[in-house]
């Protein structure tokens, strides 16, 4: 019996049918595109895109070269190198991120002691060859200057739950 | 042909204007196709995207309308990549192959009562040898590529034609039985009398089958095993790029549009109108509009499927054309037949 009904469903195109009316449904929804460059989704404040170097308000760069994003980064795309200044600081000489390597999961981020490695929220960034997408400390710290006031506002959206 | 245009070939000698009076009709035909395959095209990634909640292309010109336009021009100025270790004449020669027999069945084609370039009366029979004869494009262009993907696809899309060129041609019997002539524009006229004097409905699982088989002649989803993206990348035309590939694509979707064509002909009454008590009546009345209307609902069926159906597999697809459509074609055969000679109930065949 069960067999019969089966054929007779198969004979007839039944669920065939049952298939066409699903797509031919949908063909009179509402479309849910964004249309990009003109529309955007909403983004987090945790996005997690180009980086960043920050300085403290008085023009000081935070980087420490304490090298523990060096030693997070899964995909080891950070290269740092450390020199005592002349005030006897400690401050990096090279703070290079290949961004042909990174792979945007934020430890750098995660583990940066005093918040100088950030993440922005750019993300509409190319380059036309691998040099580009080779950021130096200065190209890094140009970012930070340039995005300093999002920066901060997401850091502070983000303080209660750190 | 206007007077005009035979006014102004008359300058040249007879023989020349023979020759340029058919251009001229073959051009009047194949122009408005290919302009048609672009368009088509671009109704598929439409059609298909607002199946899938999306816009689809509407980036090209307003609202996406000069996009068709945009991808014939990419793929003209692309290099053609000719494999090093093919067979370069036939790798050249197999698009030729498949798009020839796909634009020279059009020759028979019947747009309206008067509208046709050569009226043969083996007019079906010319159409069967010319699907038959564009499997050899997709075979040579599979082995000529000596690629493993490509030959495999070749292999597919032989075995899959074979089987349905079979239950196609059977279902095209039970035409021939009804309308009685192989002339194509004399099975449109044995329709006439409105949509229920359509052959759609005597011959309805002739009519099921010949679409399906249709679908699957021209290798597309679900039946599209031999360019299979998700298995064997492209199928035979994986090595091919740029205008070679555009061929390829021009040919299949001229074979759509064909045998969109060919189910209106031959089941939903060609250019009858589906009133048919206003026939006299213009618009409503018969014209090509209603072929061209017909046409595009069944081509609307095609990318429906495409937009619907997974692949079938290999084996379902040989089980289906070889144990459910031949059969089922074979019984309405029979059905027919005793009908029509052995019952007084034949007219209901005619």
């Amino acid at each position: 019996m069960k067999r019969a009904i089966n054929i007779i469903k198969s004979l007839f195109l039944l669920e065939l049918l049952k298939g066409l009316s699903v797509t031919g449904n949908h063909f009179f929804k509402k479309k849910i595109t964004v249309q990009y460059p003109d529309e955007k989704t909403p983004m987090s404040f945790r996005f997690r895109g180009l980086h960043a170097q920050r300085r403290y308000p008085n023009g000081e760069e935070r980087c420490i070269a304490c090298k523990l994003c060096e030693a997070v980064c899964p995909a080891l795309a950070i290269t740092i190198d450390s020199d005592v200044r002349e005030d006897g600081s400690r401050r990096t000489t090279r703070y290079d991120i290949d961004l042909s390597k990174c792979i945007f999961c934020g430890f750098c981020e995660e583990a940066c002691p005093v918040d100088a490695i950030v993440e922005t929220r750019i993300f509409e960034y190319h380059g036309e060859n691998r040099d580009d997408l080779y950021y130096t400390k200065e190209k890094l710290l140009a970012v930070g200057d340039r995005m300093e006031d999002s920066i901060a506002s997401d850091r502070k959206l983000d303080a209660p739950y750190r | 042909m206007p007077d005009i245009i035979l006014n102004a070939l008359s300058i040249f000698p007879s023989w020349l204007q023979v020759l340029l009076v058919a251009l001229i009709k073959v051009i009047a035909i194949v122009a408005p196709l290919m302009l048609a395959v672009a368009y088509l095209t671009f109704a598929e990634r439409k059609i298909i995207g607002y199946m899938q909640i999306r816009v689809g292309p509407n980036r090209v010109g307003p609202r996406g309308w000069l996009q068709p336009i945009a991808d014939a021009v990419k793929l003209l100025l692309k290099e053609i990549v000719v494999p090093a270790r093919s067979n370069k004449y036939l790798f050249i020669l197999a698009p030729i192959l498949s798009i020839a027999p796909s634009l020279a069945a059009w020759a028979v084609i019947p747009f309206s009562d008067t509208l046709v370039l050569s009226d043969i009366n083996a007019g079906l029979l010319f159409i069967l040898a010319m699907t038959s004869l564009e499997v050899y494009g997709v075979i040579i262009a599979g082995w000529a590529s000596n690629s493993k993907y490509a030959f495999l696809s070749s292999m597919r899309a032989a075995a899959q034609i074979v089987a349905y060129e079979i239950a196609m041609g059977f279902a095209l019997v039970g035409v021939l039985m009804a309308a009685g002539s192989l002339n194509l524009g004399d099975i449109v006229n044995a329709q006439s009398g409105g949509l229920f004097s359509w052959y759609w409905l005597p011959l309805l699982p002739l009519f099921v089958v010949y679409f399906i088989s249709g679908v699957a002649e021209t290798n597309r989803a679900p039946f599209d095993v031999a360019e299979g993206e998700s298995e064997i990348v492209a199928g035979f035309h994986v090595e091919y790029s740029g205008m070679t590939f555009a061929v390829f694509f021009l040919a299949e979707y001229a074979n759509m549009i064909l045998i969109a064509m060919l189910t209106s002909l031959l089941f939903l009454g060609g250019w009858m109108s589906p009133l048919g008590f206003w026939s006299d009546v213009p618009l409503l009345g018969d014209g090509i509009h209603w072929l061209l209307i017909k046409t595009s609902a069944m081509l609307i069926f095609f990318l429906w499927f495409r937009a619907t159906f997974p692949r079938y597999r290999y084996d379902q697809i040989m089980r289906l054309g070889w144990k459910v459509f031949i059969p089922v074609t074979l019984v309405w055969i029979v059905v027919m037949g005793c009908a029509m000679f052995l019952t007084p109930w034949g007219h209901l065949f005619h």
